[in-house]
C-alpha cells in the first residue's frame, strides 16, 4: 500500500467551540436513554429484550427457540430405535477428544444378550464437562452415529464430580435417536 | 473554651514545625509544613478571621505545598534520607535560632501588654459608624457579627490600593518572564 | 452551661445529620444512578435484581425493588475483600491516603445552606453547619487538600503507574483551581456576599442567578442590569461546572485514573475498603461539586418562581415545616445535577493531556478573567455616564481580541503526520 499524506481537517469556529458537538452528543446519549426506558432500543425485537434496552434478561427469558439449527452443547450419547447403545466402546472419540475430557472403559456384551454380535459396549463413559469444549470433534469421528451434540447449555454443579457426566446421566440426556446406522439392525 | 482550641492549634502547629526538621524524609517534612500550616488556619479561625485561615489552606495548603511535595516526589531525594547532619550545618541553624529568640523575646517585652477588645455587640456597634450606613460592610458589623472578608477588601481597595497595583504589577511581570524563559530553553531544544 | 450543651448538641446532631444521612447517602444512591444511567444510554438494564434477600431467610423469590439494594451489596462485598498491603509500599503513607482524600470531601458539607431556617418552639435555627462568610472559599479551601491523599497515595505506592497518575492529578488540580475561583468571581461581585446562606436566600427572593425571573414572590420579566448580568452569568456558569469536572476528576478529565494507560491510575495498589475510601471521596467531591453549583447558580434550596415565602410559612402548630421541604428540593437539584454528570461522563471521551492543560491554562483562564470585567462593567454601568461605558466596552473588546490573537498566534503550527 502507497503511503497516503493525511491533511488534518480545517475546522470551522463552531467545530473548535466544541459546545455544539457536545450539545449533539448529549442528544444522542439521551435519545439512548429514553428510547430504551421505552423498550423501544434499535434492535429491541431481534435480540428478544425483555423491556429495558435490548438486553434479554436470562433465567426469566430464553433463547432456547433462537438456538440455530448447527448449536453445539452438551456432547450425549444416544440410544436407537431398539433400545440399543449405539456406542460400540471404539474409543475413538476419547482419542480425538482435543481436552481429554472423555474417559471410556470398554466392556463386552455377554453372549446371551439379544446384540452378542455387537461385542462390545461401554461399561463406563464419563464426559467430564469442565474440560469439554463443545468441538463437536467426537461427533464427527464416531463410526456408529452414537455420540451428538444436543441443544443444552445449562450445564451446572456444585462440585467438580457433579460437572463428570456419566454414562447414565449421557443417555438420559441425550435420549433415543432414530434412523441411519442400520448394519447391525436384522434389515440390512 | 477558645483558649483550650488555641492551645490545641498551636501545639499541633509546633509539632508540625518541629517535625519538619526532625524527620529524614523530604516528602514527611514536607507534609509536616502542611500540619503546621492547618494549625496555623486554626490559630486564624481563633481570631475570628476566617478569610485569613481560608487563604492560609488554599494559598499555602492547596497549592504551594502541593507544588513542593509534587518536586520532590519528582526528584526522588533518596541520599537526603541518609546523609548524618554535619556539625557545622547544626550550629549554624542553633545561631539563627537563638538569634530569633532573642529578637522575639525584645519584641515581646516591648510590646505594651495591651488586650484585644472583645467583639461584642456594643465595640461593633459602635466600628459600624465608620462605614457608609447602607454598606454591606455597616449593616453586618450592627447585625452584630465581624464581616473580616469586606474588612480586608475594604482596606485593600481603599489604604493600600496603590501597593496593591504594583503588586500586581509585579507578579505580571515575573509571569511573563517565566513564559519566556521557559519558551527560550525549549526553542534551544528543538533546534 | 447548659446552653453552651444545647448548643453543642445541636451542631453535633446537625453535622450527624448532613454528613451521615444527607451527604454520605447520596454517595450510594450516584454509584447506583451511574450505573443505571450508564446502562440505559449504552441500551442495557444494569443492576436491577439486588433487592431483600428473602431467600435468605427461606423463601422461595427475592424482591427485586430495582436493584437498589446493588450500592449495599458493593460495600459488603468491598468491605469483605481482602486488604491486600504490598511489601513494598511506604506504609505510613499508604495508609494515610485514602483517609485524606474522603475527609476534606466531608467537611465541605459544613458551609453547604441545605434548606431555609426552620423554627422548633420559637427557637430559630440555620439548616447548615458553619454560617461563616467565606463559603465558597472554604469549599475550594478544603477540597484542594484532597490532592495530598491522591498525591500521596500516588507516590507511597512506588509504583510507576500510580505515579504518573498522582503526578497527573496534582497539575491538573492545581490548574483548574485557578479557573474555579476566577469563575466565580462574577457570581460574588453580583451578590456582594461570600455567605453560601445569604446568597440563597438572595436567589429565593430575587430569582436564581441563571432564571431572575421573579422579583419578591412575583412573577416577571428583570431588569436591564440583571437581564444584561446572565452573560457573565452564563459564562461563569460554563467555566465553573467544567472546572469542577476536572477538580474532580470526572470524565471527560479523569487522567488521572485512565484505564487505558495507567492501569487503575493512583490507586492501582489499593484494594478492599482502601480502595472504596478513593472511591467514595471522588463521589463525594462531586456531590459536593453538584452542591455547589446548584448553590451559586440555581438557587439552592429555593424552589422559585416567588413559592418561597409560602413556603416558609407552613406549619404544624409551632413547627416550621418549610425548611424540611427545602431539603427536598434541594437533594432534588442535587441528584438532577448528579445526573447531568452522569450524562457527561458517558458521553464526551477523555482529553488528551495536552488539550486539558490547554484548556485549563489557555481558555478558561483568559475567559474567566475577562469574564470578571465584563461583569464588574455590566454592574458598574446604572452608575457611569454613557460615554465611560462605550470606553470600557470598547477597552474590553479590544483586550478580548487582542487575547484570542495572542491564543492563536502563540499556537503552534499543526505537525505533518508522518515526517
Amino acid at each position: 500500500m502507497a503511503v497516503v499524506k493525511v491533511k488534518r481537517p480545517k475546522l470551522g469556529f463552531g467545530e473548535k467551540i466544541y459546545l455544539g458537538a457536545l450539545a449533539k452528543g448529549f442528544l444522542i446519549t439521551l435519545k439512548h436513554a429514553l428510547k430504551s426506558l421505552a423498550g423501544k432500543s434499535i434492535g429491541a425485537d431481534s435480540l428478544k429484550s425483555s423491556g429495558m434496552g435490548v438486553t434479554m434478561q436470562f433465567p426469566e427469558t430464553r433463547w432456547d427457540d433462537q438456538l440455530p439449527e448447527y448449536y453445539r452443547g452438551a456432547p450425549t450419547l444416544v440410544t436407537d430405535e431398539q433400545g440399543r447403545e449405539r456406542c460400540v466402546s471404539c474409543q475413538l472419540c476419547e482419542f480425538i477428544c482435543p481436552p481429554k475430557a472423555i474417559k471410556i472403559k470398554p466392556g463386552e456384551i455377554p453372549t446371551d444378550d439379544p446384540w452378542a454380535k455387537v461385542e462390545k459396549r461401554p461399561q463406563e463413559f464419563d464426559i467430564d464437562m469442565t474440560r469439554c469444549i463443545y468441538c463437536g470433534m467426537c461427533e464427527e469421528v464416531c463410526p456408529e452415529q452414537a455420540i451428538y451434540l444436543r441443544k443444552d447449555y445449562l450445564i451446572t454443579g456444585l462440585s467438580r464430580a457433579a460437572m463428570v457426566h456419566d454414562k447414565k446421566k449421557l443417555y438420559e440426556i441425550g435420549g433415543v435417536r432414530t434412523g441411519l446406522v442400520n448394519k447391525w439392525n436384522e434389515l440390512k | 473554651m477558645p483558649s483550650y482550641l488555641f492551645w490545641f492549634f498551636a501545639i499541633i502547629t509546633l509539632i508540625g514545625g518541629i517535625s519538619v526538621i526532625a524527620m529524614r524524609n523530604p516528602v514527611s517534612s514536607a507534609m509536616s509544613v502542611v500540619v503546621s500550616f492547618v494549625g496555623l488556619a486554626g490559630l486564624f479561625v481563633g481570631l475570628s478571621s476566617f478569610f485569613a485561615a481560608i487563604i492560609q489552606i488554599l494559598v499555602y495548603t492547596g497549592a504551594i505545598m502541593v507544588l513542593f511535595l509534587f518536586i520532590i516526589m519528582l526528584l526522588d531525594l533518596k541520599t537526603e534520607t541518609k546523609r548524618a547532619p554535619s556539625i557545622a550545618a547544626i550550629a549554624a541553624g542553633l545561631s539563627l535560632v537563638i538569634a530569633f529568640t532573642i529578637q522575639l523575646v525584645g519584641v515581646i517585652t516591648h510590646t505594651p501588654n495591651k488586650q484585644a477588645p472583645p467583639l461584642d455587640q456594643a465595640a461593633l456597634t459602635a466600628a459600624a459608624e465608620n462605614f457608609p450606613a447602607d454598606s454591606g460592610i455597616a449593616s453586618a458589623l450592627t447585625a452584630g457579627t465581624l464581616p473580616d472578608t469586606k474588612l480586608i477588601g475594604h482596606t485593600l481597595f481603599t489604604d493600600y490600593n496603590f501597593p496593591l497595583q504594583i503588586l500586581g504589577l509585579l507578579l505580571l511581570v515575573s509571569t511573563i518572564g517565566v513564559v519566556v524563559l521557559s519558551n527560550k530553553s525549549s526553542e534551544k531544544e528543538n533546534h | 452551661m447548659t446552653d453552651i450543651i444545647i448548643q453543642l448538641l445541636i451542631i453535633v446532631t446537625k453535622i450527624v445529620f448532613f454528613t451521615f444521612m444527607v451527604l454520605l447517602p447520596l454517595v450510594p444512591v450516584s454509584v447506583y444512578f451511574e450505573r443505571r444511567f450508564c446502562a440505559v444510554i449504552q441500551d442495557r438494564v444494569g443492576p436491577n435484581r439486588v433487592g431483600i434477600p428473602l431467600t435468605l431467610l427461606g423463601f422461595k423469590k427475592d424482591i427485586p425493588i430495582l436493584g437498589l439494594f446493588q450500592p449495599v451489596a458493593d460495600g459488603i462485598k468491598l468491605l469483605l475483600k481482602e486488604d491486600f498491603t504490598p511489601s513494598y509500599v511506604r506504609t505510613t503513607y499508604y495508609w494515610l491516603a485514602p483517609a485524606l482524600t474522603v475527609i476534606p470531601a466531608l467537611i465541605t458539607v459544613c458551609v453547604i445552606p441545605f434548606g431555609s431556617p426552620i423554627s422548633i418552639l420559637g427557637h430559630q435555627e440555620q439548616l447548615l453547619i458553619a454560617d461563616i462568610g467565606v463559603g465558597p472559599l472554604f469549599v475550594f479551601a478544603v477540597s484542594s487538600l484532597a490532592v495530598y491523599g491522591i498525591t500521596l497515595a500516588g507516590w507511597s505506592s512506588n509504583s510507576k503507574y500510580p505515579f504518573i497518575g498522582g503526578v497527573r492529578s496534582t497539575a491538573q488540580m492545581i490548574s483548574y483551581e485557578i479557573s474555579l475561583g476566577l469563575s466565580i468571581i462574577p457570581v460574588l461581585l453580583y451578590y456582594g456576599e461570600l455567605n453560601l446562606g445569604h446568597i440563597v436566600q438572595h436567589q429565593a427572593d430575587h430569582g436564581w442567578l441563571l432564571l431572575p425571573f421573579w422579583q419578591d414572590g412575583k412573577i416577571g420579566l428583570p431588569d436591564a442590569t440583571t437581564a444584561l448580568y446572565m452573560i457573565p452569568a452564563v459564562i461563569a456558569f460554563i467555566i465553573f461546572t467544567v472546572s469542577i469536572f476536572a477538580e474532580t476528576n470526572r470524565t471527560p478529565f479523569d487522567l488521572p485514573e485512565c484505564e487505558t494507560e495507567l492501569v487503575g491510575g493512583y490507586h492501582t495498589e489499593y484494594s478492599s475498603m482502601k480502595f472504596a475510601l478513593f472511591f467514595m471521596g471522588e463521589y463525594a467531591a462531586m456531590v459536593i461539586g453538584s452542591a455547589l453549583i446548584v448553590t451559586l447558580f440555581l438557587g439552592g434550596w429555593s424552589v422559585g418562581f416567588g413559592l418561597d415565602s409560602w413556603i416558609n410559612g407552613l406549619h404544624i402548630g409551632d413547627f416550621q415545616i418549610g425548611g424540611i421541604l427545602h431539603i427536598g428540593v434541594f437533594v432534588a437539584k442535587l441528584i438532577a445535577f448528579i445526573l447531568f454528570f452522569i450524562l457527561v461522563r458517558w458521553t464526551v471521551p477523555r482529553f488528551r493531556y495536552d488539550q486539558l492543560m490547554k484548556l485549563g491554562w489557555v481558555v478558561f483562564f483568559e475567559a474567566a478573567l475577562i469574564n470578571v470585567f465584563l461583569a464588574a462593567l455590566i454592574l458598574a454601568a446604572p452608575e457611569l455616564g454613557s460615554a465611560a461605558i462605550a470606553i470600557g466596552a470598547v477597552l474590553l473588546l479590544a483586550v478580548t481580541a487582542a487575547v484570542i490573537w495572542v491564543a492563536k498566534i502563540s499556537e503552534p503550527a499543526p505537525k505533518a503526520l508522518r515526517v
